[in-house]
């Protein structure tokens, strides 16, 4: 009898906790799985164009990214924007294509191609249906080696950036952004620049072909390739396509290492009725070849860089001061900016500077295990979420070149971020979160925010208007 | 309009891929009811390991009462704030400790919620959701209330009235709709409205919508079906079955004659907004629009792109969608002039492209080359799992508005089927002259820059 008693025990006992799942505590979890992504296949054309190719046959699609080492900060003085432009210039005709027939083809093959320039790095990116790669990657290489920059059409997307930059005398963001950037570069170095008036007008059609013909080179060039493809598959349309990509090297200017913030200075720029303040705080972060990355990543993550981070805590669950805040580091080849942001509404804008200066604070003092956990967690166990679209991977894949990651970095990514440990998180915070030395942008009503910013007693604090910022306004 | 609990970071909608005409696009899924009327849709995909839970709520801002606008947003906002089991901010520390990334958002038909997770963390969701489906009112109060006010009061500000152009959509709703029409408020809600919201309206709406029988839960990912629904079943077991829910019989939402208004803003350059009342999702002349829209302004050959802003270059930019909705959906056309530029010039040009659409028919080519980037569109959504455009939600989005969640070839078939004199038709039909609104957002003090009737 004992031994049918325990039986029917047993089914009772499965059958309330089918009724009554146990809320007490939240469900234990099992391990999380491996990340184990499939082999990063490496080799070179026959003109010695290097290919990183990463097979992916869930969906019937190609991505191939063409990057180029050279980007806005490589961008002669004077000539700011010049990247940026002769890259949206690749596909406003090539070869015998016009414009219009170029954009008509991609389009009616369902493919995607897009060029642009970012801070170090420029881009032609493709996104096509297996099926269709022939005549995609045709009128991708026709855009990369034989681009019109014809002067009707440099024209036209001059006068269109001249327009856009008179936009941004309304955009409280984009003059948040250019303000921190210019007063925290030194103005003899690249970071601080943006393109303006004089630099948009002054491009001419031989600038934009030297800019394509210096930089589109094999030594300054790699071809990215994810999805439904194998090397020997995709390696006759690469030859047939890419091969007479130039052959040779460049050696762009060294960046200069950026001066760290030194005291702490406020900026208030008078933005006249603004429903709202928008914040950026700051200093010199760091590289991403910091040996420390893992542990300032996670020490990020708590400080701002995730919904449940105190930043975010504090200014919008806490005070409702704002819809959201937080921060990040931009890790560049060299030491990159540490950005603390929000937009927080303008009548509490004085007790919303100094929350962010009491989360810095306390980010220096001992760390407990609970936050540890999370953001060591949260940057460790998400990190396959990187891994799900071509693009994605993709992007992964161009951050291995340009860093000189190793081919193993992903794989080992998870153990290497769970490893962090309380040491080197809190060694990290006092590291690069010093409240003493930051520069403060506030961009805002200064008649409504003046008076609670010098409450606060954080700094000397100076005033510009917008066109300080932004510089006169373009006359159109 | 959507909007979101939190700031969307770095979110970027691709076009990726195309279809082969030949090829199907199937999403395979398990569908069960359970007792408590909860509807669960299972979806697997190996992939990566990875689990995207997803849930909507069939109930948005058009379910309002009146003095209580912003009320469906405001309570998405609380959904986040703790239950019974999950004490105050710890809904959000539980998931990213497991690896998550969580958000929500709220339209005027429905509500949605996800968690993009590692898949051992799937148990971890499911009581999560469960415990806010049935005992969420356990653990509020009316500070929690308060509390998200402020929060959504910013959002307002950060979203609409900190932002170039921004006010005009909050003026929108009320001109093209009818006063007792669920979509004539906006979704966001007024700050008089969001002031004025109690507990005890916390407690009504939660009682009479979020309840399983109004709900729907989908999990795409790195699953097994058995143990996914075994653990599903567990899970909301003990949660409540709701009251019924009557049924929304809103007006019929007709435009009956051009209304013509001009807003003043912090804007440097005029714009120029017309709206017209469409067919509701999913209905005869739905795909036409969106089609339309991609015909006058998607990509440089798109008649309204090339026309004004390649060619005559007298606008800084030009876009046309279709927000499609249960009841009524709302074709937008919006060009900013260039400096110097009058709206009166952009709208003579406009409705004489729209005009030309009407009398002749689009070249076979050109439709084909809009069907072919909309064919693009469909197999980008089955790349991931998660998030507000992965396969779990577009699952839950079939599934609410036309009753089959794998309606993907459906959808696209929608698409394919239209010719090019029903483009002329449609164009005749919805985008007609007498029944929109027209409005010129200008430079403040500069109204001489608005729309003239001509």
């Amino acid at each position: 009898m004992k031994k049918l008693i325990i039986f029917c025990l047993l089914l009772a006992s499965i059958a309330v906790t089918a009724q009554n799942p146990d809320r007490s505590t939240p469900p234990a979890l099992a391990k999380a799985k491996n990340l184990q992504l499939p082999a990063i296949q490496k080799f070179t054309l026959s003109n010695g164009l290097p290919v990183v190719l990463m097979e992916k046959h869930s969906v019937p699609l190609v991505q191939v990214n063409l990057l180029i080492q050279t980007g806005s900060f490589d961008d002669p003085a004077g000539k700011e924007g010049l990247s940026s432009i002769a890259m949206d210039l690749l596909d406003e005709g090539a070869g015998d294509y016009t414009a219009l027939q170029l954009a008509d083809e991609i389009e009616f093959l369902g493919a995607q191609i897009s060029s642009f320039s970012r801070s170090f790095t420029s881009e032609v990116d493709c996104s096509a249906p297996v099926s269709r790669l022939d005549g995609a990657l045709k009128l991708m290489s026709t855009i990369v080696l034989k681009p019109s920059f014809a002067d009707a059409e440099l024209e036209r997307l001059r006068k269109l950036r001249l327009n856009g930059l008179l936009q941004n005398y309304d955009e409280a963001n984009v003059i948040a952004q250019r303000a921190f950037n210019s007063l925290l570069f030194s103005s003899s170095t690249p970071y601080g620049k943006f393109a303006n008036e004089q630099s948009i007008r002054s491009y001419s059609k031989s600038d934009l072909e030297s800019f394509h013909t210096r930089n589109f080179v094999t030594g300054n060039s790699t071809l990215i390739i994810v999805g439904d493809v194998t090397k020997e598959s995709v390696t006759p349309l690469l030859e047939k396509y890419f091969s007479s990509y130039p052959a040779g090297a460049i050696t762009n200017a060294a960046k200069p290492v950026p001066q760290q913030v030194k005291g702490r200075t406020i900026y208030v720029v008078d933005k006249p009725g603004a429903a709202q303040s928008v914040i950026r705080i700051g200093r010199i972060g760091t590289s991403r070849g910091d040996a420390e990355f893992n542990n300032i990543v996670v020490m990020n993550t708590i400080l701002g860089g995730s919904f449940a981070s105190r930043l975010n805590t504090n200014l919008r669950e806490e005070h409702g001061y704002s819809y959201g805040a937080g921060s990040g580091f931009s890790f560049w080849t060299i030491p990159g900016p540490f950005t603390a942001s929000s937009s927080v509404q303008t009548d509490v804008t004085g007790p919303a500077l100094g929350e962010f200066f009491n989360e810095f604070k306390k980010m220096r003092s001992p760390l407990p295990e609970e936050d540890l956990n999370r953001g060591k967690n949260y940057d460790a166990l998400g990190y396959a979420g990187n891994f799900e679209t071509n693009s994605s991977i993709a992007a992964a894949l161009a951050d291995l070149v340009i860093y000189q990651l190793p081919d193993a970095y992903f794989n080992s990514y998870v153990e290497k971020a769970l490893a962090v440990n309380k040491k080197g998180v809190e060694a990290a915070a006092k590291k690069y979160i010093v409240p003493d030395n930051m520069l403060i942008v506030v961009v805002g009503d200064r008649a409504k925010i003046e008076e609670g910013i010098r409450k606060l007693k954080l700094g000397k604090i100076n005033f510009l208007s917008i066109e300080d910022v932004l510089g006169k306004k373009p006359q159109l | 309009m959507k909007i979101y609990r939190s700031v969307l970071v770095g979110a970027v909608l691709l076009l990726i891929g195309f279809v082969a005409s030949a090829q199907e696009i199937t999403v395979p899924y398990e569908q069960f009811t359970l007792p408590n009327g909860l509807n669960v849709i299972l979806h697997k995909d190996n992939t990566v390991p990875r689990i995207s839970v997803n849930m909507w709520y069939h109930v948005g801002s058009g379910s309002e009462k009146p003095g209580r606008t912003g009320f469906a947003h405001l309570f998405e906002h609380i959904l986040f704030e703790g239950s019974q089991h999950v004490p105050e901010g710890k809904f959000d520390q539980w998931l990213e400790a497991a690896g998550a990334d969580n958000n929500g958002s709220t339209t005027e038909d429905r509500t949605n919620y996800y968690e993009d997770l590692p898949s051992n963390a799937l148990d971890l969701a499911l009581f999560l959701e469960s415990d806010r489906m049935g005992f969420l009112l356990q653990s509020l109060n009316a500070g929690t209330v308060d509390g998200q006010r402020d929060v959504v009061k910013n959002e307002r500000r950060q979203s609409y009235e900190n932002r170039p152009y921004g006010k005009a959509s909050l003026e929108l709703p009320g001109l093209l709709y009818p006063k007792d029409h669920p979509y004539s408020w906006t979704v966001i809600g007024s700050m008089e409205d969001l002031s004025a919201a109690s507990y005890q309206d916390v407690v009504d709406f939660f009682s009479m919508y979020y309840a399983p029988g109004n709900a729907s839960l989908s999990i795409a990912g790195d699953i097994d079906l058995a143990a996914t629904r075994k653990a599903v079943e567990k899970w909301f077991s003990d949660v409540p079955a709701g009251k019924p829910i009557s049924k929304i019989n809103p007006p019929a939402a007709v435009l009956t004659e051009e209304k013509r208004v001009v807003m003043e803003d912090k804007v440097q350059l005029p714009r120029l907004m017309m709206v017209w009342l469409t067919p509701p999702s999913f209905q005869p002349g739905n795909a036409e629009m969106d089609l339309v829209s991609n015909l006058l302004t998607g990509g440089k050959n798109s008649r309204l792109y090339k026309k004004l802003v390649y060619e005559l270059q007298i606008a800084q930019n030009v876009f046309a969608y279709q927000d499609s909705k249960k009841f009524s959906s709302e074709f937008y056309l919006s060009a900013t002039a260039r400096p110097g530029v009058t709206l009166t010039q952009l709208e003579k040009v406009i409705q004489e492209e729209i005009d030309k659409l009407k009398t002749e028919n689009p070249q076979e080519r050109e439709l084909q080359r809009v069907k072919n980037q909309f064919e693009s569109g469909f197999i980008g959504q089955i790349e991931s799992a998660g998030g507000f455009s992965g396969k779990a939600n577009q699952l839950n989005q079939y599934y609410y508005y036309t009753g089959n969640p794998d309606y993907f070839n459906e959808d696209l078939q929608r698409y394919k089927a239209v010719s090019i004199s029903d483009i002329s038709a449609a164009v005749r039909l919805y985008l007609k002259d007498n029944a929109r609104v027209v409005m010129s957002i200008v430079p403040e003090g500069k109204t001489d820059l608005a729309a003239k009737k001509n």
